[in-house]
């Protein structure tokens, strides 16, 4: 009977007091979450505004119509600093590099995990390869550094100085992007293995029946199962190609390769903080984001054009 | 009978892929643990040892020195002290948030239910970037190394909501409706009922806060490098060595020949234990928590 009532109510609901006295106990448990979220979410959001505002540290606190109002230059000077171009380049091959090796590595990993026959090791296998995941981006680092420094493990192991982290060009990138696959390779596949393991296993059986060799099934049955995944998490992907983030950037860099290994987000802190330029900062990431948006939507028309599922 | 015979014939076929596969992974594994295995080695051996050739998984000349060093001199104490904290209280906080809001969303009939959902889920997509919040969190809201800075900003993942939520949802109503005939309040109702009924997604979620908590760097690192955390710890650590302090410093002023490098590793292996302690839990758990976060929205 409640149950009935219950539906009835909440297809037909309107505004009153006597309502909200009835949920008082729902309201309760949740406008303070609300109000958390107005101020730590939306007010950063409509801090947006600063990007078209001249604000300095001794005129942040100025009330808004305060503020002196200066257009777009906050945006003309971010694009004509002298660092923004290479910040840009760093920006998109760091990412590129990152998408394509990090998927087509997740994806043959868990390809042949899934063919691996030995059962027990298999799940030791798994087991271990998403334990880097869980490990923070300062201790990687700090590992990082103790192998791929000058004096470093692989040197020590090679016999020879290689500056593997110490080479000031886009060569830190390859390094950057090889410690970030083997950090999170391991955990990006599970989600591969699962689609795997969604595949219907009477096409397996079909396939063996008609005489296909085991590169043949995976070749027409596994990689077809995992492309409507793969495709989903690239588009993904692309919608943040601009949004690398600035942690692992500055922990992975010394300061002689900063040149190439500095991303826009860390140019927004850099520029926003590092020189008191809120309003400059605050443009550059608001740039970052916008054009996130526009890639995505985007790689979504680009996937529905192509036959796949639309995203969003 | 026909079906066996294949099988083995396929067997017998394919043994050398499998023997490559076998080859394959464990070099894999070798990969992975080796840069951890050689940490712990460095971080146990004698510095002035380790010096000659780092290149090693079993300490040459086992000691104890450096953990000492690091714990009676290199102020290790506190920041260990504020990562626990950090962890304990900000999982709990963020539990009990995270739990209350979700059950309030999964109420179909909760006059707002639509509106607050999409005010969270939105924040998913569009957020105000680094230099607003850093300007709200610093200067406007003022809690620059505050251990609350810790705490609120982060307090609530809208991920984690939705994760939970799902899974009441998936809850049979009975229970819920029988004590609420029985005149139970909705507070109650969420605490006495839905809260136990949570325990498997509670874990997962109470994990993903704990692990996030414990690695967090960048908070300590923009808002309060005065409440330094272990991670940030070893950051500064790092620092130092990249800045070429001599790296006899250590011995001289306490006549411990203890180097940088040594002193790097030991902070690294405390700072990554606590996550090798959970591992079992989380490996139990997160995968579970990630096909749960496949179920579409």
């Amino acid at each position: 009977m409640a149950a009935k009532k219950q539906k009835e109510v909440h297809v037909k609901q309107k505004f009153s007091l006597q309502l909200m006295w009835k949920q008082r106990y729902l309201l309760l448990m949740s406008v303070p979450f609300l109000i958390w979220l107005i101020i730590f979410k939306y007010i950063p959001l409509w801090g947006w505004t600063m990007a078209f505002q001249e604000v300095k540290p001794a005129t942040f606190s100025l009330p808004f119509f305060e503020r002196e109002f200066v257009g777009f230059d906050n945006f003309i000077t971010a694009f004509n600093d002298r660092l923004f171009d290479q910040t840009m380049i760093n920006t998109i091959g760091i990412s590129f590099l990152g998408i394509v090796l990090g998927t087509l590595s997740s994806i043959v990993f868990a390809v042949l995990l899934n063919e691996l026959t030995f059962i027990r090791f298999k799940k030791i296998t798994q087991t271990v390869s998403y334990l880097p995941h869980f490990v923070s981006w300062v201790i990687i680092a700090s590992i990082a550094k103790n192998f791929f420094n000058d004096g470093g493990v692989i040197d020590t192991m090679f016999n020879k100085s290689f500056k593997l982290m110490s080479t000031n060009s886009p060569q830190i990138w390859l390094v950057i992007v090889l410690i970030d696959i083997w950090k999170e390779m391991g955990w990006n596949a599970i989600i591969y293995l699962s689609a795997i393991a969604g595949i219907d296993t009477g096409l397996y059986e079909a396939a063996k029946v008609d005489g296909a060799n085991r590169f043949q099934r995976i070749w027409h049955i596994t990689l077809p199962g995992i492309k409507p995944t793969a495709v989903v998490l690239t588009i993904m992907s692309i919608g943040s190609v601009l949004s690398v983030g600035m942690e692992r950037q500055m922990l992975l860099s010394v300061p002689v390769v900063q040149e190439h290994t500095m991303v826009l987000s860390w140019f927004s802190y850099e520029r926003g903080i590092g020189r008191n330029n809120y309003g400059l900062g605050t443009a550059i990431g608001m740039f970052q984001s916008l054009v996130g948006v526009v890639l995505l939507l985007i790689a979504n028309k680009f996937a529905s054009l192509i036959g796949e599922s639309k995203l969003i | 009978m026909a079906k066996n015979s294949t099988k083995v014939m396929n067997r017998t076929k394919i043994q050398g892929f499998d023997i490559f596969l076998l080859i394959f992974f464990i070099f894999m594994l070798v990969i992975t643990l080796y840069p951890f295995l050689n940490v712990l080695a460095i971080s146990l051996n004698d510095s002035l040892d380790t010096v000659r050739n780092i290149n090693f998984i079993i300490p040459r000349k086992f000691t104890w020195q450096n953990y000492v060093y690091v714990f009676e001199e290199n102020n290790i104490i506190e920041p260990f002290v504020i990562s626990v904290a950090r962890t304990l209280v900000g999982t709990v906080v963020s539990m009990v948030c995270t739990s209350m809001l979700a059950y309030v969303l999964s109420r179909k009939d909760f006059y707002f239910n639509k509106l607050f959902t999409i005010l969270f889920v939105l924040t998913m997509y569009v957020s105000g970037g680094l230099i607003p919040e850093y300007l709200l969190i610093k200067r406007t809201l003022n809690l620059g190394n505050n251990f609350l800075v810790y705490i609120i900003p982060g307090m609530i993942w809208v991920y984690n909501v939705i994760l939970v939520r799902s899974y009441i949802e998936g809850l049979p109503m009975a229970l819920q409706e029988a004590a609420k005939i029985d005149g139970a309040n909705d507070a109650y109702i969420w605490a006495r009922i839905v809260v136990p009924l949570c325990k498997p997604v509670n874990a997962t979620v109470a994990l993903f806060y704990a692990v996030g908590q414990w690695n967090s760097f960048m908070d300590t690192y923009l808002y309060a490098p005065k409440l330094q955390t272990l991670q940030y710890k070893l950051y500064a650590i790092m620092q130092q060595a990249t800045q070429k302090i001599d790296p006899h410093s250590a011995q001289a002023t306490t006549g411990r020949t203890v180097t940088p490098i040594s002193v790097r590793m030991a902070v690294t292996i405390i700072a990554t234990v606590p996550i090798l302690i959970v591992y079992p839990f989380l490996q139990k758990y997160f995968v579970g928590g990630m096909t749960l976060g496949a179920v579409k929205d």
